[in-house]
């Protein structure tokens, strides 16, 4: 199972980052995995939020421009050798990841994963018994 | 055709001569009289007028009838000095209304159309100029005249306007309202466009095109000469025709100031054989393009202008080489991940000369991957780099940031100036 990434364009203008976070905040949405990518002028922020259609909808409103995303959240123990082991896994099965980002707190390890073919990495993952998160389960974090 | 233009053209002569000392002492200084002049294949013997000239005589110098019988003043916007000022008589008037009446016909417009008149109304000869012509051939007009979006998507759908008449930056730019504001398409009843005012790309019609699903007509002009409806495209859209027998242009060189055979590229010129107020002798319009007089395929036997390439004082030179804000937006408006907004910046720096395109990512059709943003970015580049010849710096920036014009688009800030 996938979930919908939210993905944002920003210029590199000083307060843009701020003004996306407080439209997620005056809308009561919550923020539960977030990167920056950025190149020279610009740059690409990507979101795992509660309610992405939502966010999408106020944020465009806004004049965001914004791309929902189908990415995979994997949950894994904490543990040394847990990443390799799912990386392994995609490398056998010829799948190339594009970006990922990834945290851990307390026994819990998170991934979220962008590939091609999503829906083909996560056949290849739950065939592999690996724990994928749906779109409620992050909205309960 | 050459008949009727030789003998408006003289009376136009002596007209010019016998009331305004500025032509006059143009006449005298290459020693000849009003009846010496008979044919217009002599109009290549006499002296052009310029811009310059207009401010020089600023405002009403070069009338060439008394003022009792100027019926209306029109004015250019004149960003730099005074504005450019033009009469009409009532037969003026009436001219114009013609040309425009013939240039809608030219484009399929007949009675029982509703024309949307976007162009701004007052000293602008856009929305006059579009009224009175419309009106002649029966069509039920709107006069919105310029700006307040939201009214005008309004009065479209609830009016069922079939034409739209505006600049083509305006057009893309309700085009694109239509689509955020989510009006469905049936809600639109347009089928023909008739933008100018700017010089604009066949790329840009495609683009406004599919945005408003119209046909998009170029309506040529400039107040000097008449206002709108100069030249106008007709079905063939191979050029626009040129009204000539009130209007008779020339190419030349615009260095030698010499006439250059038909096809090749030069700056245009106007003789207004009609005009009573304020005709003009050899006007400089500082647009280049060429023309083109094979009978066109509509039938029709007028000459043809290809559209502008840009105008002599639009045309910017970077690192020494010529570069027009068409060329650009050609390149750019072939993309479909950009909206059809740009801005081009030009700089100097340490003495060199920059030039720095700013392009709208598309609101909904863009890519989260960098490499796929930096992948366009670089195709831009290529792309411009083949045209001009000279690089530039392409910056991608969010959805509605470069400002939307509701008038002529603002597509270039020269820093250097």
């Amino acid at each position: 199972m996938h979930i919908k990434q939210l993905s944002v364009f920003l210029e590199d203008r000083s307060g843009r980052l701020t003004e996306l976070t407080r439209i997620l905040a005056v809308n009561d949405i919550n923020i539960t995995a977030l990167s920056v990518a950025e190149t020279a002028d610009y740059g690409i922020v990507r979101m795992v939020v509660g309610r992405p259609e939502l966010a999408k909808d106020v944020l465009e409103k806004a004049g965001f421009s914004i791309g929902l995303t189908d990415v995979v959240c994997i949950n894994m123990p904490d543990q040394p050798g847990s990443l390799y082991n799912i990386l392994e896994i995609l490398t056998n099965n010829s799948i190339n990841v594009d970006y990922m980002y990834a945290f851990s707190n307390n026994d819990v390890a998170l991934a979220v994963i962008r590939a091609a073919d999503i829906q083909r990495v996560t056949e290849v993952l739950d065939r592999n018994r690996l724990k994928l998160l749906s779109q409620s389960d992050i909205y309960q974090l | 055709m050459q008949e009727l233009q030789s003998s408006k053209f003289n009376c136009m002569v002596k007209r010019m001569y016998n009331n305004v000392p500025f032509y006059r002492l143009k006449f005298d200084e290459i020693g000849l009289k009003p009846d010496d002049i008979k044919d217009i294949e002599q109009l290549k013997d006499l002296p052009f007028t310029t811009k310059n000239d207009l401010r020089d005589n600023y405002p009403f110098g070069l009338f060439t009838v008394p003022q009792s019988d100027v019926v209306r003043i029109h004015a250019s916007s004149g960003t730099t000095g005074k504005p450019t000022v033009v009469g009409y008589t009532h037969s003026d008037i009436e001219v114009w209304a013609e040309v425009v009446a013939r240039s809608l016909t030219m484009a399929g417009i007949h009675s029982g159309d509703t024309i949307q008149i976007a162009y701004g109304y007052g000293p602008f000869t856009g929305g006059l100029g579009l009224h009175y012509g419309a009106e002649k051939i029966g069509a039920t007009v709107i006069p919105i005249s310029t700006g307040n979006t939201k009214k005008q998507l309004q009065f479209m759908t609830d009016f069922k306007a079939t034409v739209l008449a505006c600049t083509p930056s305006y057009a893309a730019h309700l085009g694109e309202c239509i689509a955020n504001d989510g009006i469905s398409p049936d809600d639109i009843k347009l089928r023909i466009g008739v933008f100018g005012a700017e010089p604009w790309t066949n790329e840009l019609r495609c683009q406004i095109e599919n945005l408003l699903s119209l046909k998009a007509f170029d309506i040529y002009g400039l107040s000097e000469v008449i206002g709108p409806g100069v030249s106008m495209e007709c079905e063939c859209q191979c050029g626009n025709h040129v009204f000539e027998d009130h209007f008779i242009p020339e190419i030349i060189d615009p260095e030698t100031l010499e006439v250059l055979p038909d096809g090749e590229i030069g700056e245009l010129v106007f003789t207004t054989v009609s005009k009573m107020a304020m005709p003009l002798l050899r006007y400089r319009t500082r647009d280049l393009t060429r023309l083109h007089r094979e009978k066109c395929d509509c039938g029709r036997t007028l000459v043809r202008m290809e559209k502008c390439l840009g105008r002599t004082d639009d045309m910017l030179i970077i690192r020494g080489v010529n570069v027009f804000p068409s060329q650009i937006e050609s390149v750019l408006m072939d993309m479909s991940e950009i909206t059809p907004h740009y801005q081009i910046i030009v700089r100097r720096e340490n003495n060199l000369d920059t030039m720095e395109i700013l392009v709208e990512v598309d609101q909904k059709n863009w890519s989260d991957s960098i490499r796929e943003l930096e992948g366009i970015r670089r195709r831009i580049d290529n792309n411009i780099k083949s045209m001009l010849g000279i690089g530039a710096k392409i910056r991608l920036v969010e959805p509605n940031t470069i400002e939307r014009s509701e008038g002529k688009a603002k597509r270039v800030i020269d820093y250097r100036k």
